[in-house]
């Protein structure tokens, strides 16, 4: 795959996740019930930045959660590559909380789709709310995010690779060319 | 969580392609490994409020059983339940098998039933690779014969692992009618293979010849076994069945054999102790044992669902 252009760096990125997480609190007045969780794996080290973020302005403590959707995947036998299963972390009862729900990158809107299956069988939140690094547009399901780090229009054809520095060593956003 | 990261980042991910899981000795290293940690995703699912995940959703599960089983069926019929796939079980006592119809012609009509996974106990060894070669439906092998008992030992190791982490190095002992056990084999295949020192226990005419081929010491003295072990594997002494041939007397064997507090105690302080029931309590090993702290056998029971949850999910998502 080339690499056609570079959309965020280290830089940017700490500055969306900065402005994702003031947003956050502009919303939700009632910080007591308000949880982040994020989803495996890119989306959870997402998900612990918005959270130190938001305890450095806020000086609260949030707790956070990290959502495995694999077993909800409505092309699990029509994958090319099988999907290796992991362990969802959520050592809390979800039922009443605002759960942000955190993600890389907002596509298609599938993950976005398993992942509320997956936390509604975990109780019954107040209310979930989507935020993501990267909406690249292309949805296939009625779905939205409430912050988004970054606006990208695509075409089909690319594919857009978020890197962090937790899983790949480095802070990117590029945009590559298949 | 970073384990993983690592391995996606040098591309190294392991998959998994086998249509069935026959037994242990088929497997390699890495198609085992992927097992034990499919199964640890799967044992958090089992601890939810909500027991149940959609990921086999549609899919049809049979239980065919030609040997009388409670907890093995129940353990797959639950797991599969778990993974939201339908269940039939099939009881050999009460179906045509007992009109003469063959192994093969079974499947074949099972699987014009548009049965996804077969999941087969057999009293014939190798029973579960012929029906696998006949159909085209995924066959799970819940136990043939003396040859192998793969789910068994997977959850045996499963249970191992949690106790000890990284397996290699560490020193199983396997107490018991060696000779007619295919849960026996199925551990000796998958513990040798991670890496682990087996050592096979029983009465000389209960220890099959050859076994050290396999890779295993044995000994018929049973403190050379427990000496340095860090678990046993206890096994059942099927006196309704073959075992008497070779050893008679139950009380004999409890005194030669049995595990005991006092033996315990002169064993490493940590030692686990694994069993895969039914327990014949006083003669394979004593009361105070098998409700010890020690004792791991309910968890074993436990790890059981989790793991053929992980097998049942493999099999049925296989990139074949």
């Amino acid at each position: 795959m080339k690499e056609k252009a570079k959309i965020l760096d280290k830089e940017t990125i700490q500055k969306a996740v900065q402005r994702m997480a003031h947003e956050i609190l502009e919303r939700n007045k009632d910080k007591k019930n308000l949880v982040i969780i994020g989803i495996k794996y890119r989306g959870a080290f997402l998900a612990e930045r918005l959270v130190k973020a938001i305890e450095k302005i806020e000086k609260t403590k949030l707790l956070i959660g990290a959502l495995d959707i694999t077993l909800y995947r409505d092309d699990l036998t029509e994958v090319a590559e099988q999907p290796i299963v992991h362990a969802t972390e959520i050592g809390f009862d979800i039922s009443g909380k605002t759960i942000i729900l955190a993600d890389d990158v907002l596509y298609t809107g599938r993950t976005i789709r398993c992942a509320l299956d997956a936390l509604i069988d975990f109780g019954r939140p107040a209310k979930i709310q989507l935020a993501v690094l990267v909406d690249r547009g292309h949805r296939e399901l009625p779905i939205r995010a409430d912050y988004v780090g970054k606006n990208l229009p695509t075409a089909q054809a690319e594919v857009v690779e978020v890197r962090l520095e937790e899983s790949d060593g480095k802070d990117e956003v590029v945009i590559c060319e298949k | 969580m970073r384990e993983i990261i690592t391995n996606v980042a040098t591309n190294k991910k392991p998959v998994w392609t086998k249509k069935d899981l026959l037994g242990l000795e088929y497997l390699s290293r890495e198609e085992i490994e992927l097992i034990l940690h499919t199964a640890k995703s799967f044992k958090e699912v089992t601890t939810r409020q909500i027991k149940k995940v959609p990921a086999l959703r549609g899919k049809t599960v049979v239980n065919l059983f030609y040997e009388p089983s409670t907890r093995t069926r129940t353990s797959f019929e639950l797991a599969a339940k778990r993974l939201s796939a339908d269940v039939i079980n099939i009881a050999t006592e009460s179906s045509s098998i007992k009109k003469g119809e063959t192994l093969i012609d079974t499947g074949r009509n099972i699987e014009a039933l548009k049965i996804d996974i077969i999941v087969v106990r057999h009293n014939a060894s190798g029973a579960p690779n012929i029906l696998a070669k006949a159909v085209r439906s995924s066959v799970v092998n819940a136990g043939d014969g003396r040859h192998e008992h793969p789910t068994q030992a997977l959850l045996d190791m499963f249970t191992l692992k949690e106790k000890l982490g990284n397996l290699e190095g560490r020193k199983v002992s396997i107490i018991g009618d060696i000779k007619h056990s295919r849960v026996c084999r199925s551990n000796i295949w998958g513990l040798t293979k991670l890496g682990v020192h087996v050592t096979v226990c029983a009465p000389e005419l209960l220890i099959p010849e050859g076994i050290e081929k396999m890779g295993v010491s044995t000994t018929s003295n049973i403190n050379e076994a427990l000496d340095g072990a860090d678990a046993i594997n206890v096994l059942r002494m099927q006196f309704e069945r073959d075992s008497a041939l070779a050893f008679p007397s139950k009380g004999e064997y409890f005194r030669e054999y049995g595990i005991t507090e006092d033996r315990l105690k002169k064993c490493k302080k940590n030692i686990i102790v694994m069993h895969p029931g039914p327990i014949n309590r006083g003669v394979e090993m004593s009361s105070e044992v098998a409700d010890g702290t020690n004792s791991v056998i309910l968890e074993q029971v436990t790890n059981g669902i989790a793991v053929r949850m992980a097998v049942l999910y493999l099999v049925a998502t296989a990139k074949r």
